[in-house]
């Protein structure tokens, strides 16, 4: 058996499944305390459905608690960020383009040192280790306690980036952690450092919250190991959580996508999930949310993490219906349906009114609608299965036919039956959905670099490519029998001749767990 | 319209984004050169944007661009001063002393690069480019139409080298400057085409970063308005939308340099069913819809985003990217013999005559 847990900023979902069979879903307010709200929910779980903390495999969770103190900015330690890349780079130091309030908030402090690398591997400059040596007795005169160090072309060459970190440790002392971009982010420099610098602000927080977590569970008596869930819906483990807790941050969109997937059995598919004001549509292919293409800001801070790709429409189940139901949205009573809507004894004609006006469903006193006309209702579930056929369609990229999984509490807004889409999947269990997607138990591996590929060799590098992602995952613990490449991306340097070209692999596999006692 | 007299930091987003649109799939990322230039606006204060037809005969100018692969710009960024090195490099070389910054090329990054210079310099800048849109390779530029030499032009990398061409004609320019570039790794700030006031009121192509900041406000404004992004754009450019449609499938190879490649777009909405292909070479030149061809090069062809309108790079384009396709006017120069012969479809190795925007009559 394994438990899902989903922290959310609102609700704490959480889940006890044996293989892929849900035995039960528990969904409660979310504590302020983080090992009060774990064990709680374990509680609630136990209560619900007895199990013993020995027959615990694994225990994953997915949490919004990092993603959070950077949008709040609390918990933020005092963080330096250390470019190797003089004299290039200097037009644009580290932390440009932030928000003011979010540098003060992690009393930031930037660096710019000699070193970094040309895009064909050779060196900008050479690592000057007096002047690693000059900043790091600064960053302590400052009380700097995290340093985030990025050097250009990292991801091909990660040589300065090591280098560095060790003299910063040896000045430092092993208690100031230092994060290192090549193992966060991708090519683009100022994306990379941005996200490497967030990561290195939440690295106390990341000790305190991994730490909690963890005495959340042992004091259940569960032994088994700790995941986490990270943004592109694997998972990581407690180690490199406390390394790396900024790969948190899209968990929430992902867990939930993976899980309406997996309750539903589809691998290929798109996800409604329809809310109280808004519908979120999200593609999964091979089970796994499509990416967004675009830059991703947080906290106004641009980065390039990977986000699931998710079409919001302003349709949910508090939208006003106007013009005779030919009109839906995007204006909604929102959280106060319970207070505003017809069937709950309020005065404003929504989406949901219309749902039980039309029998699809009994909620609030349907006999406060009987009066409603009944053709005003029909044309208002047709103008909602009108906008969700067409948000669908324009998230499809292939004829192939693709299923829909209808989640969310106002799922209930749509028929049965989706013309162009066929059955619409209403799985069991849809309101954990998240905490079902943590508990999907995969692990991934990743590459991404800038490789000279000589006439004939692409081949080969390629498939030293893949072998290298199928590797990390194996290392990150993937079973090596089922390891497989869901993820390949090829894009040639433009101008450069030698066939300069960006390779991006990754490859997942299940999970090697313990077997039961 | 009132033209645009200064650019200020405020501008500046607007101005990038419309940069990204004239770039037409090339040009790299905006966002360093939208960075770089505010922190130039930020410490320098804004720079003063003269009009074309009110430059003075004996103005000197020189103008200033990023050379090599905008992939390396995203990772490599320029260091301190090296737009005023290039710049300085050539005026002292030539034993002149500027009097005006401009753009060769309105798209992408060298839209905003000679903002930078102009700031640092505190020169004005020339609302104009020589392009009116983006183009690979130095020599086409309509300066060259008016025999308008690409050297004497600086060459300066990141770390303080400089360089100065003498080159027998700009094709060479571009072909010794390319490699050069590649060894300084593949990014470096030029100063070329330096020229008299009459020469460029002539050649440029006027109002262009006026133009650049207006498309970057018809895009703003229309989504805070709900309005459609897209169609705000087409009409600021007096061209048509002529394809929407969802990224099938990008094929990308590099030969000679340059990332060639194609993109199928499976039609949406009143394109459903049929299957458009894009070829480019760093920018869009051929736009291709079951065996039609709509639009080629010179004009301008233009990917964005369906919902938002933000403009989509050929690097950045990838799977289930929804797109509206734009066709629109080039400047009238690139349609004479002369120009056709430097940015017609057959200098990209398409061996076919080029179709205007509105040739074609589009299904209703």
């Amino acid at each position: 058996m394994r438990i899902g847990i989903d922290v959310g900023g609102t609700n704490t979902d959480a889940v006890l499944l044996d293989g892929s069979k849900v035995l039960v879903g528990v969904k409660q307010p979310t504590s302020p305390d983080v090992t009060q709200g774990i064990v709680s929910a374990l509680n609630t779980l136990g209560a619900k459905h007895r199990f013993e903390a020995d027959q615990v495999t694994a225990v994953m969770i997915g949490t919004t608690h990092f993603i959070n103190a950077l949008i709040e900015a609390r918990r933020l330690a005092p963080t330096a960020a250390l470019r190797l890349g003089l004299p290039a780079t200097a037009s644009l130091p580290p932390l440009v383009g932030w928000p003011d309030a979010l540098v003060q908030a992690l009393e930031a402090r930037a660096y710019l040192a000699h070193g970094g690398h040309e895009f064909d591997g050779r060196h900008i400059s050479e690592l000057d280790r007096d002047e690693v040596k000059r900043h790091a007795a600064d960053m302590a005169a400052h009380g700097i306690r995290s340093v985030a160090v990025s050097s250009v072309f990292s991801p091909i060459n990660t040589e300065f980036e090591r280098e560095a970190a060790e003299i910063l440790t040896a000045e430092l002392g092993d208690s100031v952690a230092v994060s290192l971009s090549h193992e966060i982010g991708r090519i683009g420099l100022l994306e990379r450092e941005n996200a490497t610098i967030i990561n290195a602000a939440l690295r106390e927080l990341a000790q305190q919250i991994t730490d909690a977590l963890i005495s959340a569970v042992r004091n259940y008596g569960i032994s088994a190991p700790v995941y986490l869930s990270q943004n592109d819906g694997t998972l990581m483990d407690i180690d490199y959580t406390r390394q790396y807790p900024v790969a948190t941050f899209a968990s929430g969109p992902t867990n939930s996508m993976r899980g309406a997937a997996a309750l539903s059995g589809l691998t290929n598919c798109a996800v409604i999930d329809i809310g109280g004001t808004t519908s979120d549509i999200g593609v999964l292919s091979n089970g796994f949310p499509r990416e967004a293409t675009g830059e991703v800001t947080v906290a106004g801070v641009r980065t390039n993490f990977r986000m699931p790709d998710v079409l919001s429409i302003g349709i949910g189940g508090g939208s006003h219906v106007t013009a005779a139901g030919l009109n839906v949205g995007p204006t909604s009573v929102g959280y106060q349906l319970t207070e505003r809507a017809l069937v709950f004894g309020g005065s404003e004609f929504t989406a949901t009114d219309a749902a039980v006006a039309a029998g699809y469903a009994q909620i609030g006193d349907p006999g406060l609608v009987a009066g409603l006309d009944k053709r005003a209702a029909k044309a208002a579930l047709n103008t909602i299965a009108q906008s969700i056929t067409a948000a669908v369609e324009r998230m499809r990229v292939s004829a192939e036919p693709l299923p829909v999984v209808a989640v969310g509490g106002g799922s209930i807004l749509l028929p049965e039956v989706l013309p162009e889409f066929g059955a619409v999947h209403r799985p069991e269990h849809f309101a954990v959905a998240n905490a079902i997607g943590a508990a999907i138990a995969q692990v991934s591996g990743e590459v991404d670099r800038v490789y000279a590929i000589p006439d004939g060799q692409r081949d080969r590098i390629v498939a030293e490519a893949k072998e290298e992602a199928i590797d990390k995952a194996v290392a990150a613990g993937a079973n090596p029998s089922d390891v497989k490449v869901v993820d390949f991306d090829e894009v040639p340097l433009p101008y450069v001749p030698g066939n300069a070209t960006r390779i991006r692999v990754k490859a997942v596999g299940e999970l090697v767990m313990e077997e039961a006692r | 319209m009132s033209e645009i007299t200064r650019i200020e930091t405020t501008d500046i987003a607007d101005l990038a984004r419309g940069a990204a649109i004239l770039g037409t799939g090339g040009g790299g990322d905006p966002y360093i050169g939208q960075l770089m230039a505010l922190e130039a606006l930020r410490i320098s204060g804004p720079v003063e944007l003269v009009a074309t037809e009110n430059l003075p005969d004996d103005a000197q100018i020189l103008p200033v661009a990023m050379m090599g692969a905008p992939t390396v710009m995203v990772e490599k960024l320029p260091s301190v001063d090296q737009f005023v090195v290039a710049v300085n490099a050539l005026g002292q070389y030539l034993g002149v002393k500027p009097t005006h910054i401009a753009c060769m090329e309105a798209g992408g990054v060298n839209s905003t690069i000679p903002i930078v210079a102009a700031a640092e310099l505190g020169l004005p800048l020339l609302d104009g480019d020589f392009m009116g849109r983006a183009f690979p390779e130095l020599q086409m530029v309509t300066a060259t139409l008016f025999g308008i030499p690409t050297t004497p032009m600086s060459i300066t990398d990141d770390k303080g080298n400089a360089g100065i061409f003498n080159t027998v004609s700009n094709l060479w320019a571009e072909k010794l400057a390319r490699v050069v570039t590649v060894e300084m790794g593949a990014a470096s700030i030029i100063s070329l085409y330096p020229m008299r006031g009459n020469q460029a009121r002539e050649a440029a192509v006027a109002g262009t970063l006026s133009l650049c900041v207006r498309l970057g406000r018809a895009v703003k404004q229309a989504r805070a308005s709900h309005a459609d992004p897209v169609a705000a754009v087409a009409e600021v450019l007096g061209g048509r939308v002529i394809h929407t449609g969802k990224v099938l499938d990008v094929v990308r190879r590099t030969t000679a340099g340059f990332a060639r490649g194609k993109a199928t777009l499976a039609g949406l909405d009143r394109n459903d069913g049929t299957t458009l292909t894009l070829n480019f070479q760093n920018e869009h030149i051929i736009a291709t819809r079951e065996s039609t061809v709509l639009a080629t090069a010179p004009d301008l062809l233009i990917c964005l985003d369906i919902d938002t309108g933000e403009p989509i790079t050929t690097e950045a384009m990838r799977f289930g990217h929804r797109i509206a396709l734009i066709a629109a006017p080039c400047d009238s120069r690139w349609h004479t013999p002369e120009g056709i012969e430097l940015v017609g479809p057959r200098y990209f190795g398409y061996d076919m005559d080029p179709v205007r925007w509105n040739q074609v009559q589009l299904p209703q």
